[in-house]
């Protein structure tokens, strides 16, 4: 093919582009790095093949374990040579190479020895490589050297020991942390870059010691620093002392505002710029503290530098989301960035506009972004639609301006993730401004006329299944769907037939005209499509006669599965062909609650989309495995639910245990995790005494010692109280920790014979309302909502105090309820979870209005004996 | 956030994209397949931007990249979604300039490759496991060129042509700065 010819181009085009790498090979320039075993080293070739070496490690060569130790070796004989250049290509190669322990000890001496030279360049560089390959044992022998090197006069010599130290605080903690006197010595050093390498050092040594922290803060804060890397950094730390101290001095000045504001008058473009992004960041930032911030940034918007352009406007678009009056004053110079060169830029200032703007300015703005949305690409596009679904979700009025400009941009070309940004916002808008339902609907219906995405065909579908049928003449959709039938692959056509099938049980009046096109599709090709029809034809009573869909038939076919899908994979995958049928209701309900970084940052990390679910293999599982192998309680019944771990020791004390609750019927075990932290030490017997003096309803009923608990191996213990059946009791205890302790002798490990009976007082620990309440996802809250019938409500006003945002409102709301958050829409927000009193359900909602910051709450009562908890 | 501002990679690719030297500080990417996607999917995205006369940034997967063309040698620096652009800017400045002094003048993937050693060097000089260690150009080249004997070796170890190397050297650098 054309591909032998491609290459002789290639091939020429290399020649008049002449590389001295070309043709390089590994073997030959490992063959080559016998030079460095020459008597009579030849500095110059010898650099050229450390940087052949490099080259081929940087192009992502790998070196076998043998080949790295060879070069390893050939390259500690170049300490011979005095060449300063050829000495730095050895201390980068050193450190590419990365070697082993055993190997380190090779170069130590040879490393030590240019640490004490009195060229500056070799101490430096001689720091730099030894703290990265050492270990722990090596270092406390160079401590000496390198608290020398922090204080000394070359600020090169001094930076190096400093970031190294920064580096080694990960690993040897508590040796770095005998330097402080020398590193603050360094902090008030004249060379910029060592005050700077200093001060991250000195706060990283103090980080934990929050008085420290302060006090650092304010003596720096009065003086001048002078590096404006240094200076960025002490804004951080200002902000993080800010952030703290918050909660303490709520009333007057803010603490530090004044240096903060100070910074944003400095030379540095990038001290200005960290001070004015410290003060957007602020907890609670008033308008008049926002006001001298803003000023700079709107200077930076109509910088000629894009990298200031960038930084400002990205700044002012999260403002623009929590106090979007206080960018009203940039809006010229938005405008202006619309047609900036740089993409990123004129979509970061498209998007604050969106939310800056007011209702009059809508047209205009819309007006504006369709020219632009035609020249970017579909990443943007999408930021942009999420920008217009929020503010059509702000000024409702505007729909209609604003579902024509979604539909516009549905029908032009673009990517999966576009379009599906763009029929998501459809989704929304329809379920949240009543007026735009059915002129979305049928953007959405001319959209599945001609989609190429399957999912979104689906997905579509099943959204006019819901709310088709809910429309004023629901039959004018009956044709959208049945052309889909027709021409699409088999998944298409099973979803449009579940679709009309749902039009069938919804609306009465169309049931003869869609079992006539349901008959139809029995003699489609597709298993699925035929079995979905014959099943819809038989259950809504296809055989002609006009009857009225039962509710439970309803409900088998439409109704939701309020189970979450993970749980169902794992029981089916546990569950065993037997005699007994699968049972569906043995299927934990509970949501297991994800690691919230890996919710944060999607596809960050590779792990992989068919990764099990991380953390603890189903808890539940394990929990009641322990709990049903205790014979005392065995006769517990099932376990409803167990907490997550509460703390009631201190961090860093001699025994650290934390208590994880577990609900029944009618009993609560605690489950004491013990650890013991102290090596000569084995405690015996351990048991928590816990005083239930200030819970009335709790009785004790059993007690689990812990036969022995040895040094650093964690153990349980476990205290059962009888507790009034289906009822939700609370109440406060007191716990001490009384033990047998024994010496252990440290060199041998035996524990002496005798031991002395101690006692240990622990925090007290609650049984809340949240510990009775499981969280429970649904898959549409509105839907299961209805469900329920307004008869079972009980409506309430609880204030939750005064929350910073939404989010610490919605965290607080779990702390409290431990229910499970489902639907997150204008302004309000809906949980759900399960409340197990007398084993009745009740399933429990909360509404919450970010206004006010009150919690309504619905409590629906109803009865449900096919759910057993 | 994180507190001390943090370099996550420093690349200077070729007009088509491959690697001349890159350096990694941070483990988001593991491997080296990991980083040639990201480098491929930084070079098509930036690619056909113009940042000749004035650095330019973007956003991509969380991260902020700032990154600045001369002839056909594409120069990057990559940091966190929360860092400061603007230290990232001043450091993909002093790698740009000091590159520009150590190749003298002559900018271009041949002058850079046949120079690889005083790249590496430089990358080395300028940030050490992601930590800032100089961004003044001027410095950095001085550091990087001081390709002189070890000051402390006697006069007679030097040959003629090591102490010409060495008076040729100390000349570029006083024409430097």
């Amino acid at each position: 093919m054309a591909q032998p010819l491609v290459k002789k181009d290639d091939d020429r085009d290399d020649e008049a582009d002449y590389s001295p790498f070309l043709g390089i090979e590994k073997g030959a320039v490992l063959q080559e790095a016998r030079v460095f075993n020459d008597p009579q080293l030849d500095p110059r070739r010898c650099s050229q093949v450390i940087t052949k070496l490099l080259y081929l490690l940087n192009q992502g060569e790998t070196f076998t374990k043998v080949e790295a130790t060879e070069v390893f070796f050939s390259v500690t004989k170049l300490f011979q040579s005095r060449d300063i250049g050829l000495r730095r290509m050895v201390y980068v190669m050193i450190k590419e190479l990365s070697p082993s322990a055993d190997e380190v000890i090779i170069v130590t001496s040879s490393l030590m020895k240019d640490m004490t030279s009195k060229t500056d360049m070799y101490r430096a560089n001689a720091i730099r490589v030894l703290c990265r390959i050492t270990d722990g044992t090596l270092l406390t022998q160079i401590e000496r050297y390198l608290k020398q090197a922090i204080v000394d006069k070359n600020p090169v010599v001094a930076s190096a020991a400093l970031v190294s130290g920064i580096h080694l605080l990960q690993t040897n903690p508590e040796i770095v942390k005998r330097w402080s006197n020398e590193v603050q010595e360094a902090v008030q050093s004249r060379a910029a870059l060592v005050q700077f390498h200093a001060l991250a050092l000195l706060h990283q040594i103090r980080q934990n010691d929050r008085l420290a922290v302060n006090k650092l803060v304010t003596s720096l804060t009065r003086g001048s620093v002078r590096s404006p890397l240094a200076q960025c950094l002490l804004i951080r730390y200002t902000s993080q002392v800010i952030r703290e101290s918050a909660n303490n001095t709520q009333t007057g000045d803010r603490p530090f505002y004044d240096f903060l504001e100070g910074c944003l008058r400095h030379k540095a473009e990038m001290v200005i710029f960290e001070a004015a992004r410290a003060i957007t960041e602020l907890n609670g930032v008033t308008s008049r503290e926002l006001t001298p911030a803003i000023t700079v940034l709107q200077l930076f918007l109509s910088s000629s530098k894009p990298v200031l352009r960038f930084a400002a406007v990205r700044t002012l678009n999260k403002v623009a989301m929590t106090h979007p009056m206080a960018v009203t004053n940039c809006n010229i110079d938005m405008e202006s960035l619309i047609s900036d060169q740089n993409r990123s830029i004129a979509t970061l200032a498209i998007t604050t506009l969106l939310k800056t703007g007011n209702e009059s300015s809508v047209d205009r703005l819309m007006k504006q972004i369709t020219n632009f949305m035609s020249d970017i690409a579909d990443e943007f596009k999408i930021v942009v639609v999420e920008a217009i679904r929020s503010l059509c979700l702000k000024f409702p009025l505007k729909h209609r301006s604003l579902m024509n400009f979604l539909s516009n941009i549905l029908r032009e070309e673009g990517g999966f993730e576009y379009k599906k940004a763009i029929v998501d916002s459809i989704v929304i808008l329809i379920r949240d401004i009543p007026e735009a339902k059915e002129s979305g609907l049928l953007h959405l219906c001319e959209f599945i006329e001609d989609c190429e995405f399957t999912y979104l065909s689906t997905q579509i579908l099943h959204f006019l299944g819901i709310e088709g049928p809910k429309t004023s003449d629901p039959s004018k959709y009956i044709r959208y769907i049945y052309n889909r039938v027709h021409l699409e692959n088999a998944t298409v056509r099973a979803g449009a037939v579940s679709t009309l099938a749902k039009f069938g049980a919804m609306v009465d009046a169309l049931k003869p005209r869609i079992f006539v096109l349901l008959r139809r599709c029995l003699f489609d090709n597709d298993d699925e499509v035929r079995d979905r029809a014959t099943l819809y034809l038989n259950t809504l009573g296809g055989d002609g006669a006009v009857v009225e869909t039962g509710e439970d038939v309803k409900e088998f076919l439409f109704g939701s599965l309020d189970i979450p899908l993970v749980n169902l994979e794992n029981s089916l995958k546990n569950y065993e062909l037997s005699e007994e049928s699968f049972d569906i209701d043995s299927v934990p309900k509970e949501v297991k609650t994800q690691p919230l970084a890996e919710k944060k940052a999607p596809g960050k990390k590779p792990t992989g989309l068919s990764a099990p679910p991380t953390g603890p293999p189903s808890t539940v599982d394990a929990y009641e495995r322990l709990l049903s192998s205790i014979p005392e309680f065995a006769n517990f019944g099932k376990l409803f639910k167990s907490s997550a771990p509460v703390e009631l020791t201190e961090a860093e004390t001699e025994y650290a245990v934390n208590v994880v609750k577990h609900i029944f019927d009618g009993h609560v075990v605690f489950q004491f995790n013990c650890t013991n932290t102290i090596p000569e030490q084995l405690l015996e017997n351990v048991t928590v005494i816990v005083d239930a003096s200030e819970a009335e309803e709790f009785a004790e009923v059993a007690t689990k010692p812990l036969r022995s608990l040895p040094y650093d191996s964690p153990g349980q213990t476990f205290v059962a109280f009888e507790k009034p059946e289906g009822v939700s009791a609370v109440g406060k205890f007191s716990n001490m920790l009384r033990f047998i302790v024994k010496e252990v002798d440290p060199s041998t490990g035996e524990a002496e014979e005798d031991g002395v009976e101690d006692e240990y007082q622990l925090e007290d620990l609650e049984v809340v309302a949240a510990d009775y309440m499981l969280k429970v996802g649904v898959s549409n809250f509105r839907n299961a909502w209805e469900s329920m019938g307004a008869d079972c409500e009980r409506v309430d006003e609880y204030g939750l105090g005064p929350r910073d945002s939404l989010a610490e409102a919605v965290n607080a709301v779990i702390n409290l309820l431990g229910m499970q958050p489902c639907e997150v829409s204008i302004q309000c927000l809906f949980f759900f979870g399960i409340y197990a009193v007398d084993m009745d359900m009740h399933f429990t909602f909360t509404f919450l209005t970010a206004l006010h910051w009150t919690v309504k709450y619905h409590v629906v009562n109803c009865f449900f004996t096919a759910i057993p908890v | 956030m994180e507190l001390c501002p943090s370099v996550k990679n420093i690349l200077l690719l070729d007009s088509e994209g491959k690697r001349i030297a890159v350096k990694y500080y941070s483990d988001d990417w593991p491997t080296n397949s990991a980083k040639e996607a990201f480098e491929k999917a930084v070079f098509t995205k930036t690619q056909k931007t113009n940042a000749r006369t004035e650095a330019e940034i973007t956003m991509f997967d969380n991260y902020v990249v700032v990154y600045k063309f001369v002839q056909d040698l594409h120069f990057f620096v990559t940091g966190g979604e929360n860092e400061n652009e603007i230290i990232l800017a001043t450091v993909l400045q002093g790698f740009f300039d000091a590159v520009g002094n150590l190749l003298r003048g002559t900018v271009d993937k041949k002058e850079a490759l046949e120079n690889l050693d005083l790249i590496l060097l430089c990358l080395d000089e300028i940030v050490d496991g992601g930590i800032v260690l100089e961004t003044d150009a001027n410095v950095i080249t001085g550091k990087v060129a001081s390709h002189s004997i070890d000051a402390g070796a006697p006069l007679s170890e030097q040959t003629i042509s090591q102490a010409l190397a060495t008076a040729r050297e100390h000349f570029t650098r006083s024409l430097l700065k």
